[in-house]
């Protein structure tokens, strides 16, 4: 190990601890000295391998403020859709309750400020919130976060509405760099049922950094649907942890979208606890220009009889940069144990690449496990005959890619978001530069 | 009496399958079991043949000796061959090489010399002419990529090679055109005598057009209801399986 | 399955005796006094004695690999002898000369070293070499009348010191990575072969590692030059005795392809695995990399692990020449308390390259068996296309498999593909073959030699049925 230490993001300090509990400023500070003592994960970490991490660290983040932001709810409603559901918002890591609707949340729900709710609890009741540091950038997030949701579901109960978590970053466009870590907490009680997303946008070309951490807790038979969409400017930085431990016979599935930030990374650790637990996890990222999509996940197989479904699909265009890391884990005893695992890929243009890692590490016997990669491009049979019924070129390949996107898009179950999220698909590759097309075809006459 | 079958009860889990069958089979006649989805058919030809993943209750009487306590290897020695409803995919093992080391095996058991590749293909090659079997298929991996006919036949002629005493044939015609069926049923015919006894699980009468059974019963819920004559299947065929059936169109196939 | 698989036996391993030779054996301990005596016995030049030198001061001074998925207790390097040969090792003047007791060993081993023909009717040229050094190559004299050299690497340093100084290490550096830099420093032997321009290799040419002496390395290096056109299948095979303590083996291949040229490579490797309880059995840490110089050159790699203890290698290809082609195939066998971490790597730099990888690990016991592959398709290699496919065979609850592609695209032309999965045998195949009168072993087996049948068709025929039956030999006493 080689971390990288002296450095930009190293070198924040605590703030002022106002008003908070003594035990949660005990916390932030061990978290840190965790951060001073370990660093940051250098290029020999397998987890990061393709990621690599020194200008970011390099850059003199200061902790994001709260401000009065110029955003209204209905502009909201444009950018990130409204579910009809309850929406918390964070400004900069800071609960804004001007632009939250709090009015729709279910009367037994609990769904509030994770500020709010640690002040109210005794240190005892929250240690399963901030586990022991593993990684840099939690244990970053566990120094720095402010706030973040905090929503609880009773057991057998079902929350209609899907409830809509929204992180904006905002500040005038000439300030300094800021660092915004929101941390949210979801648990959901036995044989209870909800819908979270996660809507990650900024509103200025800023240069930021969103170290985001969420914990979903499943208790037995418990239901979550998890959708975490990052689509922020091309100024900013996005690093996501997504913690979910399941119990027997839950049931999780993520969504994980990267359209926007220059350099992006989510990271889903699922763990598999009880028998019986079922987990999907689906991804897309579209990174074009100088873009750089990262997607880690590690499903870890504890118990047995358990089911896993993972599919990833990128489009790459540009200069882009796509990295995919997957691994499924199943220990030893995780017998009858059902793991299925896809990562598809399409470059669209010379410099763009992809790196993807499909990983089983299987200790059990009586297993079924399969995992499939696969890197290509548009059919040229379709594309021709796409072009022979009178469609021009570039209208038939924006039509493949689609079809080959739509796959993904087919999977999101809430119908506001699927259009929202439709809409930014078609923008996104329609944007994709027809100058850069032109070259990728230009480059490839000129190798004939 | 090939086979005795006093109380059988078979179990997966909580749910029982087998309820208590009764039968008996005397050496060197066709019996015909009949019956519809989910009454237990493929399940009783599955324990017969030892599969280990039932919890099996009752006696079984293999030409006087106890068959459940046997291996399924041991069952086969015994001469007891199943026909399967679904035959299984051998990637990489040669469909000829397969046969050998069958036939070769059984033979070890009954106090006979090994039979080498040139001996075997000889009395091979005439058995694949009774099922009119295509000789490309014995150079293939068993059953993989065969067509369902394909496979099919290629039980029979494991039948035909490996001479047993009492073979199941379970739901051999589901999957077969009419001049497959025809074909399987000239090679099962010309294979029944007086030392070997037949008995086939079927869901439809059209197979006993072909092969005519001295013996017909009829299996519901895990039990054997009825027994009778070759006219049986003529009147099930009309009448459905029970007077009171409540649903006289039965699905196509059956469950294994 | 109604057994389990945890009840063992010892599995026979019938290359496990030793043979009294009278051994030079040079004192345990490394440093470079050791190498430049092993460079002086060997009467090598100056650069040769220079360039192992280097190589041992970069080894000096690099981490030994831990990012492996294998397990075992620090390897002491200076309690191993760097140099053992049976004597007397003059030159021969003809193989009526070779030790009687090395012959006699040979034969025991089923390798003949008199020139005949075999039952199958294929020539095999062989080069057998014990502990650290050559000791008879066959057919010699029919190879050079087309021109073929086929020799113990220390005469082709003496005979043909250009074209070794040439290729030696020009596709495996004195310090790619740890255990070639090791190699480099202290190889004392190994095969080299060259094959003229548009020469197709008149007999498939062979080499048999036997490891005899205790407490010494074997530090083989193998060098094999295809000119343009030309054609050579090469094969190796590797044996050791049963010993309690574990015996290191380092051995670097490297391979060079010119235009049109085709070299076929086939491993048989079963060096001692060490008993069921884990003790004793080689470590090979093995650096093997081909490189396909020429347009249309193919390099063809096909590996059939059953021995050692540890197995790290990675067979690849560096597919520089357009249109050129890399293949590897692989079975991978781990049973007792054996572990594998093997793959390829094939890096695309030419256009219109095309690879596949067809890896079939089984692990039974406590075997632990892992692919580790890398697939690199630079933005030179317009219309790159690679294929890979591993699937993992389980035997019994204490037996892992695991899986780690690197897939790396640069190139919007590339077309890769990856699919793997990972199961055990499957129950309705035991079923069936039981059924039809195959007991539970015979079956298992019959299984996995189907499930390895796309390789093992790979290698020439003497040797798939030698494979066959080590399969079969290393998976008794694993079943039922």
């Amino acid at each position: 190990m080689s971390p990288n230490r002296a450095t930009g993001l190293a070198q924040i300090a605590l703030p002022e601890p106002a008003g908070q509990p003594t035990w949660l400023q005990r916390m932030r500070r061990s978290a840190l000295d965790w951060v001073a003592e370990n660093g940051f994960p250098g290029h020999d970490d397998e987890d990061w391998k393709y990621t690599r991490l020194g200008p970011l660290l390099a850059i003199p983040f200061e902790l994001a403020q709260p401000i009065d932001s110029s955003l209204t709810a209905s502009a909201l409603d444009v950018l990130v859709g409204n579910c009809g559901g309850p929406r918390l918002v964070f400004v900069n890591g800071h609960f804004n309750p001007q632009l939250s609707s709090l009015t729709e949340i279910p009367k037994n729900i609990r769904a509030t400020s994770l500020r709010t709710h640690l002040h109210q609890t005794e240190e005892s009741g929250a240690s399963r919130l901030f586990p022991p540091p593993q990684n840099s950038f939690v244990a970053l997030n566990s120094a720095f976060s402010e706030d973040g949701a905090y929503i609880e579901v009773p057991p057998h109960t079902t929350v209609e509405r899907p409830i809509h978590l929204v992180f904006v970053t905002d500040g005038p466009a000439d300030a300094a760099p800021i660092l915004a870590s929101p941390r949210s907490v979801i648990i959901a009680e036995a044989n209870s049922r909800l819908t979270v997303i996660e809507s990650y946008v900024g509103l200025r070309p800023q240069v930021s950094l969103t170290n985001a951490f969420t914990q979903v807790i499943l208790e037995a038979g418990a239901n979550v649907e998890h959708y975490t969409l990052q689509n922020e400017p091309a100024t900013a930085m996005h690093l996501g942890m997504l913690a979910v431990h399941q119990p027997a016979a839950s049931e999780f599935s993520s969504y994980a979208l990267s359209l926007g930030a220059s350099l992006a990374r989510q990271e889903i650790r699922v763990a598999l606890a009880g028998e019986g637990a079922q987990t999907q996890l689906r991804g897309l990222y579209m990174p074009r220009g100088r873009q750089h999509h990262g997607h880690v996940t590690s499903i870890d197989h504890q118990a047995p009889g358990c089911t896993s479904r993972e599919l990833y699909k990128g489009v790459l265009d540009g200069q882009s940069r796509g990295v995919f890391k997957g691994k499924v884990v199943v220990r030893p005893g995780a017998d009858r144990t059902d793991a299925n695992q896809s990562n598809k890929n399409l470059l669209l243009s010379e410099g763009a690449e992809i790196d993807t890692r499909p990983q089983l590490e299987i200790l059990a016997d009586d297993v079924k496990c399969t995992h499939g990669a696969a890197v290509g491009q548009l059919d040229e049979e379709a594309v021709f005959y796409l072009r022979s019924r009178g469609i021009g070129q570039k209208a038939a390949r924006d039509m493949l890619t689609y079809a080959f996107v739509s796959e993904m898009l087919g999977l999101i179950t809430i119908p506001e978001l699927k259009t929202l999220i439709e809409h930014a698909v078609a923008q996104q590759l329609e944007a994709d530069s027809t100058d850069d097309r032109e070259k990728t075809l230009a480059g490839e006459i000129r190798s004939r | 009496m090939i086979l005795k079958i006093e109380n059988l009860r078979a179990k997966v889990g909580d749910k029982e399958i087998l309820r208590g069958v009764n039968l008996e089979l005397p050496l060197g006649q066709v019996h015909a079991i009949m019956g519809p989805n989910g009454s237990g058919k493929s399940t009783l030809a599955q324990v017969l043949a030892g599969r280990e993943e039932y919890t099996v209750t009752g006696r079984v009487l293999f030409d006087g000796e106890d068959l459940l306590t046997q291996t399924p290897e041991a069952r086969a020695f015994m001469g007891l061959f199943l026909a399967f409803q679904y035959p299984v995919e051998l990637p990489g093992v040669g469909n000829l090489y397969f046969l050998r080391t069958a036939l070769n095996s059984v033979r070890k058991q009954r106090g006979l010399e090994a039979l080498d590749a040139v001996d075997f293909l000889a009395f091979a090659q005439k058995r694949m002419d009774l099922v009119e079997m295509d000789r490309s298929l014995m150079s293939r991996s068993v059953n993989e990529g065969f067509s369902g006919g394909e496979k099919k036949r290629n039980e029979i002629l494991q039948l035909a090679i490996l001479e047993p005493k009492l073979a199941i044939l379970d739901e051999t015609d589901s999957g077969l055109d009419i001049d497959a069926l025809r074909t399987v049923a000239k090679a099962v015919n010309a294979l029944r005598g007086p030392d070997r006894t037949l008995l086939l699980i079927t869901h439809y009468q059209r197979l006993l057009d072909y092969i005519v059974p001295d013996q017909v019963h009829v299996m519901t819920e895990g039990q054997i209801v009825r027994s009778g004559g070759k006219d049986l299947a003529l009147e099930l065929e009309h009448d459905g399986y029970l007077a009171d059936a409540p649903d006289h169109t039965l699905p196509v196939g059956g469950t294994p | 399955m109604s057994t389990d698989i945890g009840e063992f036996t010892d599995q026979e391993y019938k290359y496990g005796f030793t043979t009294d030779l009278d051994t030079d054996i040079v004192p345990r301990g490394l440093n470079e006094d050791v190498i430049r005596l092993i460079s002086g016995k060997k009467n090598e030049p100056a650069w040769l004695l220079d360039w192992r030198l280097e190589a041992y001061r970069k080894w000096v001074k690099k981490p030994e690999p831990r990012w492996q998925n294998v397990h075992y207790d620090p390897i002491d390097y200076q309690d191993i002898s760097y140099y053992a040969a049976p004597k007397p090792k003059k030159s021969l003047a003809s193989l009526n000369e070779v030790d009687p007791e090395v012959r006699a060993m040979f034969d025991k081993l089923g390798i003949s070293l008199a020139e005949q023909e075999r039952l199958s009717g294929v020539t095999v040229a062989v080069d057998a070499v014990v502990d650290s050094v050559s000791v008879a190559t066959t057919f010699k004299k029919k190879l050079a009348e087309v021109g073929v050299i086929f020799c113990s690497f220390s005469e082709a340093v003496q005979n043909h010191p250009d074209l070794v100084q040439k290729y030696l290490g020009s596709v495996v550096s004195n310090q790619d990575n740890f255990f070639a830099a090791l190699n480099a420093a202290v190889f004392t032997d190994g095969s080299f072969c060259y094959i003229p321009k548009g020469v197709h290799c008149p007999m498939e040419l062979s080499t048999y590692f036997r490891i005899n002496a205790a407490d010494t390395g074997q530090f083989e290096r193998t060098l094999i030059i295809a000119e343009e056109g030309s054609y050579v299948s090469y094969l190796e095979g590797c044996t050791a005795p049963m010993r309690d303590k574990n015996q290191l083996h380092a051995a670097v291949v490297e391979l060079v392809a010119l235009e049109g040229a085709v070299i076929k490579y086939s491993t048989v490797q079963n060096w001692y695995p060490g008993d069921a309880q884990g003790r004793g059995g080689i470590y090979n840490f093995v650096t093997k990399r081909g490189l396909c110089a020429g347009a249309n050159s193919k390099i063809s790699w096909t590996q059939v692990e059953t021995g050692s203890a540890i197995t790290w290698k990675y067979p690849g290809v560096i597919l520089q020449g357009d249109g050129s082609v890399g293949e590897f195939y692989s079975v991978a066998l781990t049973a007792n308390y054996q572990q594998a971490d093997t793959g390829s790597k094939m890096v695309h730099l030419g256009k219109n390259t095309r690879s596949s990888i067809i890896s079939k690990t089984v692990s039974a016991d406590h075997g632990q068996s892992t692919y580790r592959g890398l697939v690199q398709i630079h933005d030179t290699a317009i219309g790159a296309r690679n294929y890979t496919q591993c699937d993992s065979l389980l035997m019994g609850k204490d037996s892992g498999a695991s899986t780690f592609p690197y897939i790396e695209v640069k190139h919007p032309s590339a077309k890769v593909e990856h699919e793997a999965s990972t199961s055990k045998i499957g129950e309705d195949q035991l079923f069936y073959c039981r059924q039809r009168g195959i007991p539970e072993e015979e079956a298992t087996i019959m299984i996995v030699n189907g499930f390895c049948r796309e390789v093992f068709k790979t290698l020439p025929m003497e040797f798939a049925v030698e494979a066959q039956r080590l399969l079969s030999v290393s998976l008794e006493g694993s079943i039922g």
